[in-house]
């Protein structure tokens, strides 16, 4: 008669509960948990792929406008703090919202992966031989996990590309990203490139925005019908700025013929800008 | 009007939990006015008078409420009919010369007993684990002494039609129980009688969930599969509802 619930049923539990963490931690132990931490890290992170795309609009005025907005980037908040001391803040809060992000998702991924094992099964993963259909899951739902890894190397060429110059040699020049962002596109596989990066992106996103309200709980009859057309919209936005860099690249309205201003510590920022000024005119 | 149709059947075989499964391939001879699992039922009484083993299924009510039965058919829970469990499912979607490949729900934690029958008994120890709600036994009290708002009734309702037959699971490319799961808390969750216990139950239950399925990536396949059309929003509800358990529950046991 007294039998405790392990003994009455035959099926064991995949994975053993652990002792729990103090409060706020405690929600990342669990799966629900861990998709709230993905959907408030992707809304960060679609913040900053919006006002990353919209920041970067500023390279059709011009060098000398990219620069001004280069330089205001270093100087937020230098009014009481160190400067680059707030953008510093940014980059290790979009690094750390990167990190949880790739985190859960691949810890998510293997939790499911373990739940979907067993020896009895044909090679030992679910499938079904009556050929799966699949119904309501789109082709981004099922993609995000090649999207996500194919956005996540972009990234690190991004970053190598266009802040540490890695690939660009002499051409790279420090503090003038009109000059840097037109040597890089204007190389035709760079520019092939950063189009399949960001059509990645806009799947990721198209999944990603539609899914985060349900992962939050964020639902309403009454507005539940807008979620994916927010969604599909926020993906196209951001599709349609991104792509417009390489592609007006090659299309040659961002271009720019030789390199006239030093931009270094050794000249100061009104000689530099000056100059920049001079050199759109002049063009 | 019916006719009498020959489907080739490739239906999976399998002896115990530990032993290796293979499909079997029968051609049967039916009537469209048959259900699906009469279809079965006739096989296996064809199989028994050849002196073999007969295929095993399980099923119960036969008019898709209890939610025993439950295979895949051709890939797909409960087979094509939207809408619709294994028995309610008729010959009749069919035609002549098909291919009806039947396989049993697969999830980790949904072992083959035999043949087409799995143990769906994880689903138990999450209903288990929801434990009891706190309801004045004795003599019966007045009807309608505890008001009910029509919303809240409506949608405790709809969460209730769920049958548990684990189409969510089978369906669900990560093997998730969230959508049962979510109806069966927002079932309780809805109503008055559910309240005292509701934080403690959330939390519980998510908690059993995670010891045996997958994390839900809102794919939204288990609703497409479900005989009940259980809608996805009781996973919200589930997760809005998780999220305030863990912090309702911390102010509750004296934690500030």
């Amino acid at each position: 008669m007294n039998q405790t619930t392990s003994q009455r049923y035959r099926v064991k539990p995949i994975r053993e509960r652990r002792r729990e963490w103090p409060f706020p931690l405690n929600l990342y132990q669990t799966a629900v948990g861990r998709k709230w931490v993905m959907a408030a890290t992707g809304i960060g992170l679609l913040g900053f792929a919006l006002i990353h795309m919209i920041g970067n609009l500023h390279v059709y005025e011009g060098p000398a406008k990219m620069h001004e907005y280069a330089e205001a980037l270093r100087n937020l908040g230098s009014g009481i703090l160190p400067r680059s001391l707030v953008l510093w803040l940014l980059r290790l809060g979009l690094m750390v919202m990167f990190a949880l992000h790739l985190h859960s998702a691949i810890t998510l991924k293997e939790m499911s992966r373990k739940s979907s094992q067993s020896a009895s099964f044909t090679g030992g993963e679910k499938k079904y031989e009556g050929g799966r259909e699949y119904i309501a899951a789109s082709y981004a739902s099922r993609t995000m996990r090649w999207t996500g890894p194919i956005i996540a190397l972009f990234l690190v060429y991004h970053l190598a590309d266009l802040t540490w110059g890695w690939w660009l040699g002499d051409d790279f020049v420090p503090g003038d990203p009109y000059h840097n962002l037109y040597s890089s596109l204007s190389r035709i596989p760079v520019a092939i490139f950063y189009v399949v990066a960001n059509m990645a992106l806009a799947w990721h996103i198209f999944h990603g925005a539609w899914s985060m309200f349900q992962s939050l709980g964020i639902n309403n009859p009454k507005y539940n019908h807008l979620r994916k057309g927010f969604a599909a919209s926020f993906a196209g936005l951001i599709l349609l700025g991104n792509l417009s860099f390489p592609i007006m690249t090659q299309a040659n309205l961002i271009d720019e013929d030789e390199r006239l201003c030093q931009v270094n510590d050794l000249n100061s920022n009104e000689e530099v800008l000056a100059c920049l000024t001079k050199q759109l005119e002049d063009h | 009007m019916s006719e009498v149709i020959t489907v080739n059947l490739k239906i999976w075989r399998q002896e115990g939990p530990d032993k290796e499964g293979h499909f079997e391939e029968h051609a049967q001879k039916i009537t469209t006015e048959a259900s699906f699992l009469e279809m079965i039922d006739v096989l296996n009484e064809d199989l028994n008078n050849k002196g073999l083993e007969p295929v095993a299924i399980e099923s119960d009510c036969r008019e898709g409420i209890c939610g025993t039965c439950g295979v895949m058919i051709n890939g797909q829970a409960h087979g094509p009919r939207k809408a619709t469990t294994t028995c309610q499912l008729h010959m009749r979607e069919f035609s002549d010369g098909d291919q009806i490949v039947i396989e049993p729900f697969r999830a980790g934690s949904f072992p083959v007993i035999r043949d087409l029958v799995v143990d769906r008994s994880p689903f138990d120890q999450i209903i288990e684990s929801g434990g009891y709600i706190s309801v004045n036994t004795g003599a019966a009290s007045d009807a309608n002494l505890t008001p009910v708002p029509k919303e809240a009734a409506d949608q405790a309702f709809d969460a209730a039609a769920c049958i548990g037959c684990g189409a969510c699971v089978a369906a669900c490319p990560n093997s998730a129980a969230q959508l049962f799961t979510s109806a069966k808390i927002a079932h309780m969750g809805s109503l008055p009688q559910g309240q005292p216990e509701r934080w403690k139950r959330t939390e519980s239950m998510v908690g059993t969930m995670e010891e045996f399925f997958g994390s839900c990536t809102n794919h939204g396949e288990c609703h497409e599969a479900c005989p009940k059309e259980i809608s996805l929003d009781f996973i919200a509800f589930m997760n809005r509802d998780y999220m305030k358990a863990k912090i309702k529950n911390r102010a509750l046991s004296g934690q500030r």
